[in-house]
């Protein structure tokens, strides 16, 4: 039973992260891929990290896996934030289709 | 010194879990380590170590993240679903909110939910202005308003009873 709902997590956050990646494929630009990698890759490695844990218990490797995944929940945004910003103090421009960058008209 | 104080008990209690299980010697230089490391930056860690102190703050963090976790899995079936739909049905733009958090910790850890939840990207934070600029894979309403109520609300209640 352990088993197996340890290997659940596991397929279901590599599933996830397989879509973050077809994401960075298919999405127009630079901000619209950082929505898909920052949200699945942060869910989907926490869950394979978290099926870790239920296959590990709580021993040395199930603790430090549960260790990371809450520092990975606390960073990546953070990441995708600076990322996010650096790219448009850079100058990158918006899909030509994006409706609206209020960012852009504020004059930052 | 009570900044320093806190961030010793962090320090040691994430040190103890890295070393787990828990034994005589490593709980010894983890001690050691984790004074040294209070010592020097432990004023940088919290410039108002007593709200440590108020249990309420942890009942509404323990409602908190339950969730939070909860929205951010609606945010991963909703970008899987736009990027597996053939059509691509995007409608991307950066709009302005509004907030009433002052702190640095609330104001993080607002930018940090506003990322993982549905659609919605924090690219800047106006600390001083209380403003927040947010990339939106699917811009329902371009008024500051409106966005604010959609995007902010749920969180910003419960970030206000936890940090302020």
């Amino acid at each position: 039973m352990q088993q197996i709902i340890g290997y659940m997590f596991i397929v279901v956050g590599l599933g996830f992260d397989v879509f973050g990646c077809i994401g960075l494929l298919r999405l127009p630009d630079v901000y619209n891929r950082l929505q898909a990698t920052t949200k699945c890759v942060t869910l989907g490695t926490c869950s394979i990290l978290l099926g870790t844990f239920v296959l590990k218990g709580l021993g040395t490797t199930g603790v430090k896996a549960i260790l990371v995944a809450i520092f990975l929940l606390l960073t990546s945004p953070v990441a995708a934030h600076a990322l996010a910003r650096g790219a448009h103090k850079s100058g990158v421009k918006l899909w030509p289709k994006s409706v609206v960058d209020k960012y852009g008209e504020d004059g930052n | 010194m009570k900044s320093k104080l806190v961030l010793f008990i962090v320090g040691f209690i994430v040190w103890s879990l890295l070393t787990w299980p828990l034994d005589f010697q490593h709980l010894v230089v983890g001690l050691i380590v984790a004074a040294f490391v209070a010592f020097i930056t432990g004023d940088l860690f919290s410039r108002r170590p007593h709200h440590f102190g108020h249990i309420t703050r942890y009942i509404w963090f323990c409602y908190y993240v339950p969730m939070f976790l909860w929205s951010c899995l609606k945010a991963n079936i909703d970008v899987a679903l736009r990027v597996l739909n053939p059509k691509l049905p995007i409608n991307p733009g950066i709009v302005k909110v509004k907030t009433t958090l002052k702190s640095d910790t609330g104001l993080t850890f607002l930018a940090n939910s506003i990322t993982l939840t549905p659609g919605t990207l924090c690219v800047d934070i106006d600390g001083e202005k209380g403003v927040l600029y947010i990339h939106w894979i699917d811009v329902k309403t371009q008024d500051t308003d409106k966005a604010t109520e959609l995007i902010v609300r749920p969180f910003e209640k419960i970030l206000k009873k936890i940090f302020e």
